[in-house]
């Protein structure tokens, strides 16, 4: 199993995610899988009772995943927000951007290109799922 | 226009440094082809068939004289020579090596520049109208507000891996110069009855394989709301659009398989929900934009020309335009003298380009969609001067919507999905009608050619298009008749089955000749061409 890495200190769930529809009907597990054709959406009424929400990239060319994740957080999820499967390097600094908190690829990825990537931008244009103070906010001086 | 500030300047360096890694991990074998080629396209570097290509962004096709002095010494330092301006307002260069992108994405950020998502499956260069802050009809200038986006959209993390291309263009008259309505989304800056400036919204245009013109899925979006309104539409797009198929992947296929009011509902509620997040820059934003925009101190002048000199005053009808300003003119340089390669300047003409903008245009150019360059605000009484030193260099055809004006994609010459070659065909039907003397005659007719289905010579928006097919392992070309880019936007229709390329030159004329013979008093072609239909044409072309 591809290695772990993750952005939050709380103990990771200890037991595999179930799909979405699987969840829906028997609604007790705390870890869900969520595939790109999957409707993020439908797990708002629950997640108070998630912890663990996987979002698979089967092929990194496929970004559905980035908008299931930002609507995760913009609905208040607040658990941990892993991208598994065809992580690359490069894409880790955008997938942080839309609230991921965890990693797990298919390829492991070299930590120094990690740390690069993600110490590479010190501004950024827009606002997103993360915490961080978007270039136009800054020029107009708001805290 | 408009000028970076240090945020803006970090962002460009941060990218050369960021593509200089990756481009660094490539060659050391770290990466496989597969794995940097979203990489370096989202950088506007392609492989082409013999070398790589790199796009260029020109945002709205706005450039200064000290870019343009830039671009001509890439193309001495990097390429042959040439640079190629196309159909998205862009500047290419056809001759790049790897191991040097990275230090020409250098020179370009020390004047502002770069290459940013001027390819891949992402948010493209955002266009407008050329004639932007000196259109006469203009409501507004509208380069603000694809600025505004320009900005958004530079490395949203969300829209990081799309189904496919995203295009935008923004327009701001009732006149359209852009193309609005075949693009992914258009928009209009409009007022509504309270008179106040908002925007509308048309989704799901686009040219390819499937031409489509874009509904209208909103007709007001409050300016401070422009930025949640697009995350909305691209959101559903990210979310719905089509993954399993890369020629149904374009948004212009959701909006017409959901149909458009389905598409604008869910828009709507993205949009409702956006509307809480924060996400929208405060209108002081677009205020602090807008100030970079701000008139230049235009003065009064001579409101006409002398016209003793016929070639001159044929250049003056044919490649000038009213400004808002009475004493001054846009003027077109064209780029398609008869023979040569639609779009192409030559790091020399590039200089001259630059020096006659400082000295008659306030220090502006702008590319046009039409693969011409405009300088936006001469003085009429500057006009003779800068018109001996064009025609000197070979800029001065007087040909700006005549049928040798012609849009031609880079084909079977340097592209490597192409059917046909494009290139060589322009060349042939611009020598023909110079010769033949029947330009003139003709009056605005806009012919496109593309060397595939992928249509980036916007055959489908052309009064005339061409279509280069591949027939048996034999190019073949196809006419179509009757499209229109403009407000009054229409698609061509194809006539029939195909010709050679001389049979296709040869076509052109005997179509030309249908109008010439046919017209009604004040009708351009494809006025005739609408109200008599395809069949006169058809009759003549294969009868
Ligand atoms: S239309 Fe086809 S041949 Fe022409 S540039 Fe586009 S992809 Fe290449």
């Amino acid at each position: 199993m591809a290695e772990i890495i993750r952005f939050r200190d709380d103990e990771p769930v200890d037991h595999p995610a179930v799909t979405v529809d699987s969840f829906l009907d028997q609604s007790n597990a705390n870890a869900v899988r969520v595939e790109p054709g999957d409707d993020a959406r439908e797990l708002i009424p629950h997640i108070g009772q998630l912890q663990l929400v996987e979002v698979n990239f089967p092929a990194f060319g496929d970004g559905r995943g980035y908008s299931s994740a930002r609507i995760l957080r913009e609905a208040g999820y607040d658990g941990e927000l892993r991208a598994v499967g065809d992580v690359l390097v490069d894409h880790v600094a955008y997938m942080r951007r839309c609230g991921f908190d965890a990693f797990e690829p298919d390829a492991a990825l070299n930590p120094d290109d990690l740390q690069t990537a993600l110490d590479r931008w010190p501004e950024i244009y827009q606002s997103a799922a993360d915490a961080r103070q978007p270039i136009w906010s800054k020029r107009h001086g708001a805290a | 226009m408009y000028q970076y500030d240090s945020y803006d300047q970090a962002m460009v360096d941060t990218r050369v440094e960021e593509f200089r890694d990756q481009t660094r991990r490539r060659l050391e074998g770290k990466l496989t082809e597969a794995q940097f080629t979203p990489m370096r396209l989202k950088n506007g570097l392609y492989l082409q068939l013999h070398a790589y290509m790199l796009r260029v962004a020109v945002p709205y096709g706005t450039l200064n004289s000290r870019q343009m002095h830039a671009l001509a010494d890439i193309a001495d330092k990097y390429d042959r020579g040439y640079g190629h301006f196309t159909t998205r307002q862009n500047i290419q260069y056809n001759w790049i090596k790897l191991e040097e992108a990275p230090d020409l994405l250098a020179d370009l950020a020390k004047v502002e520049m770069h290459a940013i998502q001027t390819s891949g499956n992402c948010i493209r260069n955002i266009s407008s109208d050329h004639f932007a802050g000196a259109a006469a009809d203009e409501l507004v200038d509208p380069r603000p507000y694809a600025e505004l986006l320009r900005q958004w959209s530079s490395f949203h993390p969300e829209f990081n891996a799309l189904p496919r291309k995203f295009k935008i263009a923004v327009i701001a008259s009732d006149t359209d110069r852009a193309a609005m309505r075949l693009h992914d989304i258009g928009i209009q800056i409009v007022k509504n009855d309270a008179g106040e400036l908002g925007t509308a919204f048309y989704v799901g245009g686009g040219m390819g394989r499937t031409p489509m013109i874009a509904p209208c899925i909103r007709d007001f979006v409050p300016l401070d709301q422009l930025v949640s309104y697009s995350e909305a539409c691209l959101r559903v797009y990210n979310r719905y659009g089509r993954r399993d198929n890369k020629y149904k992947a374009r948004i212009k296929i959701l909006v017409h398989e959901l149909g458009a009011e389905e598409y604008t509902r869910q828009v709507e509620e993205e949009f409702a929900h956006l509307l809480d997040q924060g996400i929208e820059p405060p209108i002081a934003e677009l205020e602090r934009i807008r100030t970079c925009f701000a008139d230049p101190a235009f003065g009064d002048g001579a409101r006409s020309v002398d016209r003793s000199d016929p070639d001159f005053a044929l250049w003056v009808d044919r490649n000038t335009v009213r400004h808002k300003h009475d004493a001054y003119v846009s003027a077109v340089i064209s780029l398609k003298p008869v023979g040569g390669i639609p779009g192409d300047a030559s790091a020399a003409q590039m200089h001259l380009m630059a020096e006659l903008a400082k000295e008659y245009s306030f220090d502006e150019l702008r590319v046009m969609h039409t693969q011409n360059i405009v300088l936006p605000h001469v003085k009429i009484a500057d006009l003779h001067a800068l018109w001996t030193r064009l025609d000197a260099d070979g800029l001065g055809a007087p040909n700006l919507d005549t049928i040798e004006d012609i849009i031609a994609c880079p084909g079977l010459d340097y592209c490597s999905l192409a059917n046909a070659r494009s290139i060589p065909v322009a060349q042939k039907i611009s020598e023909r009608f110079a010769a033949n003397g029947k330009t003139e005659a003709l009056g605005e007719l806009k012919l496109k050619i593309s060397g595939c289905i992928n249509a980036c010579g916007h055959h489908h928006a052309g009064h005339i298009g061409i279509l280069g097919v591949d027939r048996k392992g034999i190019e073949n070309y196809q006419l179509l008749l009757g499209g229109s880019e403009a407000e009054d936007c229409s698609l061509g229709k194809i006539t029939g089955p195909g010709f050679s390329e001389d049979g296709i030159v040869d076509a052109v004329e005997t179509a030309a000749d249908v109008y010439l013979r046919e017209r009604a008093k004040g009708e351009r072609f494809l006025d005739t061409y609408r109200r008599i239909g395809i069949e006169p044409f058809k009759e003549a072309l294969y009868g």
